[in-house]
């Protein structure tokens, strides 16, 4: 609680530059009329948005962060779109090779938001759908069970997305 | 210019055929939870290809063309975000109304803890 004054102007230029930069994209325009509203109306948005958009505030934005977070965009894609291939070889086989079941494995992150992010490409990734986080326990639905084992399912399903999201957020 | 025109004519029919793809998923699938699997997943990548492909479109086709293109990258990400919670919700919801998921080993490493808050939620009462 010692810097909460720091964090809170922080948070607040954090979360206005966001929005300013999602307005930016609305409109797709540099006229000054348009720039001066954007940003008029989008720091009234983040005034009353900054508590619960972020909790870091502008700390997230050193440019190494960046490079890893344009790293992670890379790897989730190539994750994306191999396992649609795959998703797309089983449905597309007479047999249905299938085994589904659900496993669970232990993820050594801490931060809310990147168990949410780590949440949401398990599920994007066609082939595993994550049912369910418990603190720190992912369980997750798998098409093609190899290992109910937890620590072959972690290093099948979430230890590429981790490895980049520990870097991020440490 | 005629590149990204074509670029844009594949990733649109890509788009196309992956969800395809996740109709038949959903036709073939066994229960609730894989069919979430082949009908969502499917079409995240059929449904972003095919968006970002119109972009790429409108990108070549209208001058200028650059806000078709940043307008539909922000869909893909409204896409990104939206899907798997609504996907998670829909798996877990089923997972709460009991409904229990095809297995052939016989794996669910979920089974207990649901047990476990559902007691806790009995104790509560």
């Amino acid at each position: 609680m010692m810097n909460s004054k720091i964090s809170v102007i922080s948070k607040l230029f954090f979360t206005w530059l966001i929005v300013f930069v999602l307005w930016l994209a609305f409109t797709t325009s540099i006229e000054i009329y348009e720039v001066l509203t954007g940003l008029f109306i989008s720091f009234i948005i983040s005034l009353f948005t900054f508590k619960s958009f972020t909790s870091r505030g502008l700390k997230g934005l050193s440019p190494i962060k960046l490079i890893y977070v344009i790293k992670y965009i890379f790897v989730f894609l190539i994750a994306l779109v191999k396992a649609n291939f795959h998703v797309a070889k089983i449905v597309l086989s007479p047999s249905l090779p299938i085994n589904p079941g659900i496993v669970e494995f232990e993820s050594k992150l801490d931060s809310d938001f990147a168990k949410m992010i780590l949440a949401n490409s398990i599920t994007l990734t066609p082939g595993t759908l994550s049912v369910d986080v418990i603190g720190n326990r992912f369980y997750i639905h798998w098409l093609e069970v190899k290992d109910s084992d937890s620590e072959v399912a972690f290093n099948e399903i979430a230890k590429q997305f981790e490895d980049v999201l520990l870097k991020i957020y440490s | 210019m005629i590149v990204i025109e074509y670029l844009a004519y594949f990733l649109i029919t890509l788009g196309a055929v992956f969800l395809f793809l996740g109709a038949l998923g959903i036709f073939r699938m066994p229960d609730i939870y894989t069919r979430i699997q082949a009908g969502t997943k499917s079409s995240t990548l059929g449904a972003m290809s095919l968006v970002l492909g119109t972009g790429l479109l409108g990108f070549v086709s209208f001058t200028p063309g650059y806000p078709w293109l940043i307008k539909t990258i922000i869909i893909v990400i409204f896409v990104a975000i939206a899907n798997p919670l609504s996907s998670h919700a829909l798996a877990r919801g089923a997972y709460k109304d009991k409904i229990a998921p095809f297995t052939k080993e016989n794996i669910d490493a979920y089974q207990e803890v649901e047990k476990n808050i559902e007691e806790e939620m009995e104790d509560a009462k």
